[in-house]
């Protein structure tokens, strides 16, 4: 019953899809300035039908209806319901729903909140974006459908991955959809723009709240990915280069590079052909990122089953939307003549962008290097975290002074009149710095200069609270976040203490400054699993401190998985990160302990950086 | 000029196209399975006390050879030790410890603590001679009989199982 209304919905909607793109090639040919109201009601009924065939999916979720092949294989009637739901986009086809929701979404709200720019730019977007909604509605249909049955049907489901079932697992791919999803729309307004012509400022103004909005997203979906994996997966991490990690970066990279470019767009006319590229180029890797996910080319913590028919679908897609970026970007272009001054803002914006190129290349190359060698030579090789980290955090260091000196400067011809102000705020970063060195303990000559640059990025963007007649706060925000956000990440770095041995009950081990004893083990029993709970006193021999903390085994029913949860506690000043597992056939544990200082912080200031984008995005709809 | 550069653009596009198919139609997951039933030749291992090297010649007096990848970092380490120690009490079996990208305080810490069942040390400080026995994650082992013939290989912490299974197969001589 579910299964024929979602694909009767699905089927209408392609109907729909279709029904609008020959509407609006039909609307090109009329003088008038207006879109017809029928294309504005075929759209607002293709956004509701796409949403209720959601709500179906996420029905025979809740109603537990096996029938479903994609419900048979990640749910189970004894789930508890919040993962029931999440279960919907925990896996390849429900996730593919909801990018066509997006899609779709978007599209629609594009239309509506862009009503003072030219037709023929609106219309073309809305084919564009109706072409991608399309690719994906097939793909759905002939490859990978949420509603395909099974029969017979089977009395209960397999379970979801006990790793996934977690409340912000079933927040983040939500979250990163709109993020790179949502990059759609501007690559469909950058081929409309192209297409029509439409490049002055205006154009810039029309897509710059959704570039913000998927940046927003795509920040804290990366953020919830972080803070999962650093609870979860119980290395103490939060982030390891992991080829899927860093293809939810790449569009990350591509977007902050964008953000930045259209500013120049907007304010000075020029950087258009450069700001296209970037147009494109976020939302091609977003769908490259989703092929090497999908297509089980990458073996990682987010490998969907593998088949090889869904790669070359998406591979085909991804060849057909580079093709014809490429073609309508080399017929289009035009070498432009920009002047620019050297020491203007417009080169620092592009001095930022430079630097984007740099990381999302050096990622790119990082996630890409193994599958060209496997694929060429045969040669397996896996590129890690010390390529990443020797190669990016060096250029950080230039990077942050940039970015601290960029936003002092005035657009078209600036002059550097608070030069003695920069060099005050050098010092007050160097002194601080060495304080820190000093009072606790020394550090390597790279974290010495990440610190000294985060604080002067910081202290520069402080003062900019205080220096303009009219302050751009949004601004300020994130810079200031992101000063706070490399500081927290170097010193969290830097004077982290980890210790790890084998423990038996009641025993006590002294190491260092710290005596561990394992006090009690218990065995708790709940509807999806039972947990062996450790009860582990840790005291600091140096402050007295004593703190209890209580890491569990979990034997999951459905499926039968062992996980190891990580206790943590959590405070101001430092996080105490306790992982315990079994030693197969030995009364012994293996204790894994880390003390890791200002954890808190550095999501807090991915929580503000992304802030200063959405007030960014509050104060353009105030001021329009 | 503009033409060269827009034909290589599309051919870059074309030829990271083509590497994606080409990927499709290959199994991503790294097997060593076809490793076993292999001669390994051409060792050369730099001891962990001085710079001498170990070659096949040292090893060719053994009647098994268990080679085992190892670092102090590794929490799935500390886990097998006991099993090693436990192996290292046969008389048919000499164990091989290459210590893979670790500082030397710290593995010999480790050895301090849970005791040193190797026969013979040997460092592998950048992890570059631990790729040529297609290991990519530690701990890993490898079992070579006297011909440097791979009998069987085990990835991950060596469990009770496994040490049985090793026992059995060196105690048949």
């Amino acid at each position: 019953m579910l299964s024929n209304i979602g694909n009767f919905l699905l089927f209408i909607n392609i109907l729909l899809s279709f029904i609008i793109i020959y509407s609006s090639l039909n609307c090109l040919k009329s003088s008038n300035n207006l879109i017809s109201k029928n294309i504005y009601r075929t759209s607002l009924l293709q956004s509701t039908f796409i949403i209720v065939c959601f709500f179906s999916l996420i029905s025979a979720f809740i109603v537990s209806d096996f029938s479903l092949i994609t419900v048979y294989q990640n749910s189970h009637s004894l789930k508890p319901l919040f993962y029931k739901i999440s279960g919907t986009w925990g896996n390849h086809e429900g996730s593919l729903l909801l990018w066509v929701i997006i899609l779709t979404i978007f599209s629609f709200l594009f239309l509506v909140f862009n009503k003072n720019h030219p037709k023929n730019y609106r219309v073309y977007t809305l084919v564009i974006q109706n072409l991608l909604i399309l690719g994906f509605l097939f793909f759905i249909l002939f490859n990978s459908n949420p509603f395909s049955v099974i029969k017979p049907f089977p009395k209960e489901g397999l379970g979801l991955n006990p790793i996934l079932q977690d409340p912000a697992l079933a927040i983040h791919p939500p979250l990163l959809y709109i993020g790179f999803v949502g990059s759609s729309i501007y690559f469909s307004a950058a081929m409309a723009s192209l297409i029509t012509n439409y490049s002055a400022s205006g154009f810039a103004q029309s897509i710059k709240n959704w570039v913000l909005v998927s940046w927003v997203f795509q920040t804290l979906g990366i953020l919830v990915g972080s803070i999962w994996a650093y609870y979860e997966l119980g290395w103490g991490g939060f982030w390891f280069w992991d080829p899927v990690e860093n293809a939810s970066l790449l569009p990350w990279f591509a977007m902050t590079a964008l953000l930045h470019s259209l500013l120049v767009l907007e304010k000075r006319n020029s950087l258009y052909f450069w700001t296209i590229i970037l147009c494109l180029l976020t939302f091609t890797l977003s769908v490259t990122g989703t092929f090497l996910v999908r297509s089980g080319i990458l073996n990682s913590v987010h490998t969907f089953a593998n088949d090889p028919a869904r790669g070359l679908y998406i591979l085909i897609f991804l060849s057909l939307m580079i093709l014809a970026s490429i073609y309508f970007l080399f017929i289009k272009y035009k070498p432009s003549h920009d002047q620019i001054n050297s020491n203007s803002k417009e080169t620092f914006i592009l001095i930022n962008n430079w630097f984007m190129m740099f990381y999302l290349i050096t990622v790119l190359l990082g996630t890409l290097y193994p599958i060209f060698t496997d694929a060429l030579s045969d040669n397996k090789i896996s590129v890690g975290p010390p390529f990443y980290n020797s190669v990016i955090i060096p250029i950080v260091v230039v990077f942050l002074l940039f970015m601290a000196i960029g936003p002092q400067t005035k657009w078209i011809k600036n002059k550097f009149t608070n030069l003695k102000y920069l060099l005050i705020m050098f010092s007050g970063a160097l002194i601080i710095n060495f304080a820190i060195a000093y009072f606790f303990r020394s550090l390597s000559l790279i974290s010495n200069l990440i610190i000294i640059s985060s604080i002067f990025l910081i202290i520069s963007s402080f003062f900019d609270f205080f220096r303009k007649p009219r302050i751009n706060l949004p601004r300020i925000i994130s810079h200031l976040s992101f000063g706070f956000l490399i500081f927290f990440i170097g010193l969290n770095h830097n004077f982290s203490v980890e210790k790890d041995f084998n423990l038996k009950l009641g025993e006590t081990k002294k190491i260092d400054n710290y005596n561990f004893y394992l006090q009690d083990l218990k065995l708790n029993q709940y509807s999806n699993y039972k947990a062996v709970v450790g009860k582990l006193q840790i005291s600091n021999l140096a402050t007295n401190e004593i703190r209890t903390l209580k890491p569990e085994i979990r034997i999951y029913n459905n499926p039968e998985t062992l996980t190891y949860e990580a206790s943590i506690q959590t405070n101001f000043f430092r996080d105490y990160y306790l992982t315990m597992s079994n030693i197969d056939r030995s009364e012994y544990y293996n204790i894994k302990f880390q003390e890791k200082p200002l954890m808190i912080w550095i999501w807090i200031s991915v929580i503000t950086l992304s802030f200063g984008g959405f007030l960014s995005l509050f104060r353009n709809a105030k001021n329009n | 000029m503009q033409k060269i550069i827009k034909s290589s653009i599309a051919l870059l596009f074309i030829f990271i196209i083509g590497v994606f198919f080409v990927s499709l139609n290959k199994n991503p997951s790294y097997d060593t399975k076809n490793l076993t039933g292999k001669e390994i030749i051409n060792i050369k291992l730099e001891s962990f006390e001085n710079n001498e090297f170990f070659t096949n010649k040292d090893f060719s007096d053994n009647k098994y050879t268990l080679i085992n990848f190892w670092a102090s970092w590794c929490a799935p380490c500390r886990i097998e030790h006991p099993n090693l120690m436990e192996l290292s009490k046969e008389q048919n079996i000499k164990i091989l410890g290459i210590n893979f990208k670790d500082r030397k305080a710290n593995a010999l810490k480790f050895l301090e603590d849970l005791g040193n069942p190797y026969d013979y040390l040997v460092k592998d400080v950048n992890g570059k001679q631990s790729v040529n026995f297609g290991i990519y994650g530690i701990p890993e082992s490898i079992l070579l009989n006297n011909k440097f013939v791979v009998i069987k290989k085990f990835i991950g912490p060596l469990n009770m199982d496994d040490l049985e299974n090793i026992k059995r197969i060196i105690r048949v001589l």
